[in-house]
């Protein structure tokens, strides 16, 4: 019998020759990573367990991105005591204000994640590095703490289910999409404790940057991870970034997966995903007339430069609404000099956008687009629960940068075409 | 050992960001955490619930982010226990991690109202609701978790572990 991807990476990194679903396993883990809401946690739990340095610094990542740029003063000190605590382990990759990016843009992009590894994040969105074939999860502050000490973490191997995509995409449709229509396919809790994995020939055709949104939120269907197979579009992106050496591991064609599922993709329109769960998807044309105060274009989702393309591709000789906040976030501070030398930044700010420097900032409502009672946001970020973005009263519906951007201009959420038409 | 305590019911899909916003997420302890728990679902819920009482609710409790603030918040509110018909993976962790007993059961999660006085034998993973007089059991833990839990949590179980492998 073959074994999937997952089983694979994780029979490699448990020192097994296989793995199954269900098993327990102790593996090792090649990078551990933490952010400012994270890590203070982490740290106090890791100063418990009594021991005297991490496992290896090259390999704990931390990153202030959430509630910084400082939000105010208790975020100031969160900060504070991560920075401390990497100064003092002597940790090289700990990513401050001014070099930071969205920790899930910015470790693949810096070559600290590749193909094959076992990554675990005191953040949901980890599992974003399964656009590169590593398996990457999301875990707690305290189970981060034991990995940052040790370097292995348990772990029970998921089934995996697979998910294959055919046919040609419409215009204005991307990974987005693709990931929330599967969400509104199998609801919040469809692939809970399982791997996804996601393939198929739309999938082969499909560039990075939107690998990357899909597997971010593999997470929104409960999955522990979600993979893509490593091809030469993968190798082309990590080719010039990696740090280490990498390995390859692909599914077997006779792998076990709890369930195959196709998709029709040529059939997929732009996706909105309704308040207050990202399962309460709708094609854009069923929208019906949702009035917006705010978009937000950015995130670990949505914040690369091939999304900014998307958005200024939309807003370039078009101007915000009036009546609407458009806020644009590079996801990290190479994806904001590349948006600047492309000239997408002035394109946003000539739009009447705001462009902020890199923060998840809003997506959580944290700071720099917080709503009030009553308030709308489109956004191309991962989560609409109840009060995600500011008041418990407030609504947020998710897109792709495309469609934040036509509902900026039209003040309404509509698909890219009603506004350049 | 058992306990009684008040039923508060919620339903599917209880997300972190209910149980603790994030405009709260710039503190970490458990005191402080608790005095916005479920805040953003039940706004009457920190302010009125007492040591003991338990938060039984539908499928996929917990699910979201991975913050640690919210088994904490809860933990900080003197719950004794979290019972729903299933938890989302990285919640379930954090759970058993911090030492919040959390007990899976369809059964307990169908049946119990809010109001309900319940009495929990986390060892025997058995629910009995002292209003109605029904008993649910709960999944019973893998061995391995159990170890955990014994411990008192993953930071205790670790250093058990790094001690005895000196």
């Amino acid at each position: 019998m073959g074994s999937t991807q997952a089983e694979k990476i994780l029979a490699a990194h448990a020192g097994l020759d296989e793995v199954r679903a269900g098993q327990f396993i102790d593996a090792q883990v090649d990078l551990v990573l933490s952010n400012d809401i994270t890590a203070p946690i982490a740290i106090r739990e890791f100063e418990r367990l009594g021991v005297k340095g991490l496992f290896d610094p090259e390999r704990v990542v931390m990153v202030a991105d959430h509630f910084a740029p400082n939000k105010d003063i208790k975020s100031a000190e969160q900060c504070l005591t991560m920075r401390r605590f990497a100064h003092q382990q002597r940790m090289p990759y700990h990513y401050d204000v001014g070099r930071m990016g969205i920790e899930h843009v910015l470790l693949p992009e810096q070559g600290l994640v590749v193909p094959g590894d076992v990554v675990v994040g005191a953040d949901s969105h980890t599992c974003t590095y399964g656009a590169l074939g590593a398996f990457a999860t999301g875990m707690g502050s305290t189970d981060i703490a034991v990995a940052m000490a040790t370097g292995r973490i348990w772990m029970r191997v998921p089934e995996t289910m697979r998910f294959e995509y055919h046919g040609a995409l419409k215009p204005w449709v991307g990974g987005k999409d693709l990931i929330l229509h599967t969400i509104g396919l199998i609801g919040v809790s469809g692939a809970r404790y399982k791997a996804m994995e996601f393939g198929g020939p739309t999938i082969e055709a499909l560039p990075m940057a939107d690998r990357f949104t899909m597997a971010n939120m593999a997470i929104e269907a409960g999955a522990k991870t979600g993979l893509f197979a490593v091809d030469e579009e993968t190798r082309a992106y990590v080719e010039t970034r990696a740090r280490r050496p990498y390995s390859v591991y692909q599914s077997d064609p006779d792998a076990q997966y709890a369930q195959v599922i196709e998709v029709d993709a040529s059939q997929i329109e732009p996706q909105v995903a309704f308040p207050h769960l990202p399962e309460n998807v709708r094609p854009v044309s069923q929208a019906g007339e949702v009035q917006v105060d705010q978009a937000v274009i950015g995130s670990c989702t949505n914040g690369r430069l091939a999304d900014l393309r998307l958005a200024a591709e939309v807003l370039q000789g078009r101007q915000v609404h009036p009546d609407v906040r458009c806020i644009v976030i590079p996801g990290s501070q190479q994806v904001y000099l590349d948006a600047l030398r492309e000239g997408l930044v002035e394109t946003f700010i000539t739009a009447g956008a705001a462009v902020s420097t890199p923060t998840c900032g809003p997506c959580l409502g944290g700071h720099m687009g917080v709503l009030a009672a009553g308030e709308r946001a489109v956004s191309t970020t991962n989560r609409n629960f109840r009060g995600r973005m500011g008041h418990p009263e407030s609504e947020v519906y998710l897109t792709n940068p495309a469609v934040a951007a036509a509902s900026a201009v039209a003040g309404r959420i509509v698909g890219p075409e009603e506004v350049m038409s | 050992m058992t306990h009684g305590g008040k039923a508060w019911k919620y339903g599917d899909n209880v997300d972190t960001d209910v149980i603790i916003p994030a405009r709260y997420l710039n503190v970490s302890t458990a005191q402080e955490l608790a005095l916005h728990c479920l805040e953003d679902l039940d706004p009457g819920f920190a302010q009125a619930v007492q040591p003991g009482d338990v938060i039984v609710a539908g499928e996929n409790f917990g699910c979201g982010s991975s913050r640690e603030h919210a088994p904490l918040a809860i933990k900080g509110a003197e719950v004794r226990a979290v019972v729903a018909r299933s938890f989302a993976r990285i919640f379930y962790r954090n759970a058993i991690n911090v030492g919040l007993p959390i007990l899976e059961s369809p059964a307990a999660a169908e049946a119990v109202q809010s109001g309900h006085e319940l009495e929990i034998d986390l060892e025997a993973g058995r629910i009995r609701n002292l209003t109605t007089g029904e008993t649910y059991q709960a999944e019973p833990y893998p061995p391995f978790m159990m170890d955990i839990i014994n411990a008192g949590g993953l930071v205790p179980y670790t250093r058990q572990k790094l001690e005895s492998e000196g």
